[in-house]
């Protein structure tokens, strides 16, 4: 294709300088404000200081808050995985119409608000009660439960929220799998169980990895869920820095968390890519042959 | 052999109604004709989605969202076409760097994003307004448009163009009748999911909405920390039934789990 070469700079432009001013601009503007000391009656104060990192830092209150985030985030990312491979490998087996409507009830909830989806939840744990009443009527427990306003209830919430990644993140990496591996297994003698934990699984780590990462970060960002389900009193990061903006009016502090919040999720993802394709490279560069 | 035993389809059972089940219970509440949350035990009414028709708020918030997702997905679909077009067809110095910028937001938390565009619009005054969201939104969304149309045009095969200007079409015509064609499934699937995220967007907007300004899910979402109603399942009955629609027709047009692949955000 003869074209000039500063073409591809011309046709990314547009793009590139909105992003310098609505992307960076605004970002640099808040890491900044971070910086910035705050008075309750004279608001935001000139000259830069550590001071909302040091109070951050010093107060058990937002020690709990992170504990509390990233406790919901490991136990969310660990339930999505192995509910979320499973039903992968479940749909993987399915035959035609089945598995495309399957997948479809399974994805489609991706597409509908967040917000729709907590309130179901809400309704389920709160108002109608019906989930304590199974519960009670299958005698799993002798009292209802308080879902509504507990960790339980936000893990099980967002646990719904996130699970369709895993799902198909493992059934795109399933979709690469030769069935003569599986095949080959069971004429040399496994069984099925031994089939899943020695061929399947391992041929899907890089599915249930990359999956397990997109629903860590978005776990420990989450908002509407943790601020429907959890309350007022259950705070997370997320919730906690919506406070400080539209609460307490206390910018910095909240642009503090935020910032806080952005360095961990960049440093996570950019890591647990790095960890996932040095690791797997080999299985990548096969499946890509 | 690869046949699901009862065991594993008894564990598809269950995931699948946890899947629903939230669903189905915003939708059975809705046709309540009670005054309060309740299960429609004796009578169905459509009482409650007649409440939606006299409630300007919702309605309001509804068009403002809709318009919203039209204006800010066309754009950001306007600038991402020549974008993805230039990364997929071009070997260039700083093409990887480029592209790993324009696809940086999936990466920064939405609300993290909304509290940036709240101090960025609030010191050049422009926060609350219909353009402060549009702007808020082209940014979160783009990078979905930017990735569908990639991975479109990453597929083509470049030796169709050649044959194009080997049998004598001019540069226009071969990108007319030759390129536009083969990337427009990608185009039309990145609009519509840009669409569907800028129209469920919350986090961030609820940092840059004023209540003149208030998008369909900031609405709800204000109205749910207030209080649970009927009312607000009508209205999320509705969006349930739009959205399988919608996800019917996108799954004829590309097939839904394509849109996904890769991951996507759509945070709690």
């Amino acid at each position: 294709m003869a074209r000039s070469r500063a073409a591809p700079y011309w046709l990314t432009a547009p793009a590139l300088a909105v992003y310098a001013a609505f992307l960076v601009v605004p970002i640099a503007s808040v890491a900044l404000l971070s910086f910035h000391g705050f008075e309750f009656y004279g608001g935001i104060q000139p000259g830069l200081t550590l001071k909302n990192f040091r109070d951050v830092f010093s107060d058990s209150y937002y020690w709990e808050v992170f504990g509390r985030t990233f406790f919901v985030a490991v136990v969310v990312t660990a339930i999505c995985a192995v509910l979320g491979t499973f039903e992968a490998i479940v749909l993987q087996r399915m035959g035609n119409p089945w598995k495309s409507v399957f997948l479809l009830v399974v994805l489609g909830p991706l597409l509908i608000s967040v917000v729709v989806r907590t309130l179901g939840w809400a309704l389920l744990f709160g108002s109608t009660g019906l989930v304590n009443k199974a519960l009670l009527a299958l005698r799993v427990v002798r009292e209802p439960v308080a879902f509504m306003y507990s960790v339980t209830g936000v893990v099980i919430a967002l646990t719904h929220v996130l699970v369709p990644f895993v799902v198909i993140s493992v059934w795109a990496s399933l979709q690469r799998l030769d069935p003569a591996v599986e095949r080959a297994a069971v004429s040399l003698g496994a069984t099925q169980p031994t089939v899943l934990r020695r061929i399947i699984v391992p041929l899907a780590m890089p599915g249930i990895l990359s999956g397990s990462v997109i629903v860590f970060a978005l776990a420990a960002s989450a908002f509407a869920t943790p601020a429907i389900i959890g309350g007022r009193r259950l705070k997370v990061i997320a919730t906690a820095a919506y406070d400080e903006f539209l609460n307490t009016l206390n910018w910095p502090l909240g642009a503090c968390l935020a910032v806080l919040l952005l360095v961990a999720n960049v440093a996570f993802l950019y890591a647990s890519n790095r960890m996932i394709e040095r690791r797997w490279q080999a299985v990548f560069r096969e499946s890509a042959a | 052999m690869r046949v699901n035993g009862p065991l594993a389809l008894a564990f598809h059972a269950l995931f699948i109604a946890f899947i629903l089940a939230p669903l189905a219970i915003v939708c059975v509440v809705s046709f309540t004709p009670l005054g309060y949350i309740s299960l429609p035990t004796d009578g169905l009414s459509l009482r409650w989605f007649g409440a939606i028709l006299d409630n300007p708020r919702f309605i309001r918030a509804f068009w403002l969202s809709l318009t919203l997702g039209l204006v800010s997905s066309l754009i950001a679909s306007a600038l991402a076409i020549p974008a993805a077009l230039a990364i997929s067809r071009h070997r260039f110095p700083g093409r990887d760097a480029i592209s790993a910028f324009l696809l940086s937001p999936l990466m920064i938390p939405s609300i993290v994003l909304g509290v940036a565009f709240l101090r960025f619009f609030s010191t050049i005054r422009v926060n609350g307004t219909f353009g402060g969201l549009v702007v808020g939104h082209v940014i979160i969304i783009l990078p979905f448009a930017l990735r569908l149309v990639l991975a479109a045009a990453t597929g083509m095969d470049p030796a169709v163009e050649r044959a194009a200007v080997s049998l004598g079409a001019r540069r226009w015509t071969v990108f007319r009748r030759v390129t536009l064609p083969l990337v427009l499934p990608g185009i039309v699937s990145g609009w519509l999911l840009a669409f569907i995220t800028s129209f469920d967007e919350l986090t961030m907007s609820v940092f840059i909405a004023s209540p003149s300004t208030t998008t369909l899910p900031v609405r709800m979402f204000l109205h749910i920390q207030d209080t649970i109603d009927p009312l607000v399942t009508a209205v999320s009955a509705l969006l349930i039934g739009g959205t399988a629609v919608l996800m019917w027709a996108l799954d004829r047009l590309v097939g839904l789990e394509r849109l996904f692949v890769g991951g996507s955000r759509h945070s709690g």
